[in-house]
């Protein structure tokens, strides 16, 4: 019987309140990690609990910290990216307003097992509420000892300090995040060195996700082969999937990974409103592959996904009924990646953006014949040839779109009109800019 | 329009975020912050003073003020409605949403009313796909299930409310007070 632990306390009143908190074994963690380990065996606990990372890329935790050179005569540094803006995505939001305290515990245990003494919070501009939460509960932890110098007398000192984004998707991208950080545009850095070796001034640097992070207090208290035995072997633990488009029941469930995508759309999510049936449905994110009804049985496990072209990605689940448009949803994704190149590479910064004129063409019933080709041309001539994942995303859903739905694409162009709606749509708005 | 000589107290709070970071340009987007929720926007002028105030050139500031999109180099309206038009959204209605308010005030997206009330941006992915759809004024918490109801009742409490230049201007995490300095 798989029981919650990430949300377990998210509907205890007041739980962002230290006092709450510590009530519920708050900081039991933090202190049995300073007591009980050293650093090194922390470092060796989380890779044995086989937790991958909850943003997007999966890549193994404790690999990634042991990435950190043992002699480096710089300093270490935390970044935990919390600028959680992948389209779908609502999980780090719901952790960092209802449970804070289990971010930064997470964040405290990390950073003494990769001898960091600074971390820095890159938080979402949009996530005022959020931000307010956190830094209060920031405020506590020093007033208490539970930040600062010689924290719980263990000669430990942390500083965690928020940096607020300013409005930037590829700011997730951690080189992006750490050019952000470091006062300049949000764009991503070649890599190698990755920012293990070289990452925040140069120096070795760990990036983790929030949801990562707050599994960190529960691994060392219950231990790696307690986080490793939930879910899915080679990517285990519980995990918030984010559910919302067309479901009766949207939100934040924490479940296991490897859980089938029918099951938690169908049965957690209860199915699509007002009886309709389900079209499609995104797995993680929208870089991520959409799959059609027929596949819907697949594991939402990070090896299963992306065997079958997709990836468990931020586990942002988005569901399209009958009646939703595949043509508009692609070209809402599209909007959304173009607006948000950073304009760095070629590929991701022209080629989306004609991509983007030919699917806004489509959309309004101007297609032409030889359109949806042009898009299989582009996606090849973009695809692998960006500076980083942003492009490729983009092209991902695009193949998605198109590799599932190719005759919605078709009818779009043959007869000039939507088959679901007859009015055309101008997604292509814009922000008030300059 | 009014001009933006950072005041001693900003320039002091400015001041004192330089040290939480290891290199003074870290402290770049934290002032602009400091200034925008000031005055609303980030002219030239505040954008030379920061630049000053931390070793940077002009452009180097520019640069950054320019790129992120929650940077406005211009002013906009008092209240700033930022309708959330992705996937989630869109699939529950987001483009009615925007269609009623730009009805509504007779503006499209991406422009300010004549009296300066509202600005209207139709933005990307908020954060809150489970409450679609959904928008955010200025800094404020977000508005969840819009429903046509819901704007109209919106915008009616918007158009009474005084228009004060910015009246709830965000005063969170860049206004700790902690004084530290971090390890170099």
């Amino acid at each position: 019987m798989f029981e919650q632990t990430l949300l377990k306390n998210i509907n205890t009143e007041n739980y962002h309140q230290l006092e709450v908190y510590r009530t519920g074994g708050g900081y039991a963690g933090l202190r049995k990690a300073l007591n009980e380990y050293q650093p090194d065996q922390l470092i060796q606990l989380v890779k044995d609990s086989q937790l991958r990372g909850r943003g997007g890329a999966g890549f193994s935790t404790g690999v990634k910290w042991s990435f950190i050179p043992k002699d480096s005569v710089l300093p270490t540094y935390l970044c935990c990216n919390a600028d959680e803006s992948e389209p779908g995505t609502f999980k780090d939001r719901l952790l960092i307003e209802k449970d804070p305290h289990g971010l930064i515990e997470g964040i405290a245990i990390s950073c003494y097992a990769i001898g960091a003494k600074i971390a820095y919070i890159y938080i979402r501009f949009e996530f005022i509420y959020g931000t307010r939460i956190l830094q209060q509960a920031i405020d506590e932890c020093y007033a208490q000892g539970l930040l600062g110098k010689n924290i719980l007398g263990s000669g430990f000192d942390l500083e965690v300090i928020i940096h607020r984004g300013a409005g930037a998707y590829i700011c997730g991208e951690e080189t992006a995040l750490l050019e952000s950080l470091e006062g300049y545009r949000g764009q991503p850095r070649l890599k190698p060195p990755f920012p293990a070796i070289s990452g925040l001034y140069a120096s070795p640097t760990i990036i983790n996700n929030v949801e990562t992070l707050a599994c960190i207090p529960h691994i060392v208290l219950r231990g790696a082969q307690w986080f490793s035995d939930i879910g899915s072997p080679k990517g285990p633990g519980p995990r918030l999937y984010c559910l919302s488009g067309m479901i009766n029941k949207p939100g934040v469930y924490e479940l296991p990974t490897g859980i089938p995508l029918r099951e938690l759309v169908e049965e957690h999510g209860g199915g699509a409103p007002n009886g309709k049936k389900i079209k499609a449905v995104i797995p993680g994110g929208v870089s991520a592959p959409m799959f059609a009804e027929k596949d819907l049985d697949i594991a939402m496990d990070f090896d299963a996904l992306a065997a079958a072209g997709s990836m468990f990605g931020s586990a942002g689940v988005i569901v399209m009924d009958e009646d939703s448009c595949i043509v508009k949803v692609t070209l809402s994704m599209l909007e959304f990646f173009h607006i948000e190149s950073c304009g760095k590479c070629t590929p991701c910064r022209e080629g989306l953006g004609w991509v983007l004129k030919l699917l806004r063409r489509i959309e309004a019933g101007a297609g032409k014949h030889g359109d949806a080709q042009e898009l299989d041309r582009l996606g090849e001539a973009i695809f692998g040839n960006c500076f980083c994942a942003l492009g490729d995303g983009a092209i991902m859903a695009l193949r998605g779109a198109l590799g599932n739905f190719r005759d919605e694409f078709d009818y779009h162009i043959a007869k000039g009109h939507c088959p679901f709606k007859t009015e055309s749509i101008v997604l292509h708005r814009t922000r008030a800019t300059g | 329009m009014a001009t933006q000589k950072l005041t001693i107290s900003l320039k002091a709070q400015i001041n004192a975020i330089i040290p939480r970071y290891v290199e003074p340009r870290s402290a770049v987007m934290p002032a602009l912050h400091l200034i925008q929720d000031e005055f609303g926007y980030i002219s030239r002028e505040a954008m030379e003073e920061v630049a000053t105030i931390l070793g940077l050139t002009p452009v180097q500031v520019y640069e950054i003020a320019s790129f992120y999109h929650q940077f406005h180099t211009k002013p906009i309206g008092c209240h700033h409605l930022q309708v959330c038009i992705n996937v989630s959204c869109m699939l529950l209605g987001a483009e009615n949403i925007v269609s009623q308010l730009e009805q509504s005030l007779n503006i499209e997206s991406g422009q300010t009313t004549a009296d300066g009330r509202f600005t209207l941006s139709a933005v990307q992915c908020l954060g809150s796909c489970d409450t679609a759809p959904v928008m955010q004024i200025n800094n404020q918490a977000y508005c969840e299930h819009l429903t046509g109801q819901r704007v109209e009742e919106i915008l009616q409490r918007l158009r009474e409310a005084p228009m004060g230049h910015r009246p709830e201007a965000f005063a969170g995490a860049q206004k700790d007070q902690r004084e530290f300095t971090v390890a170099k």
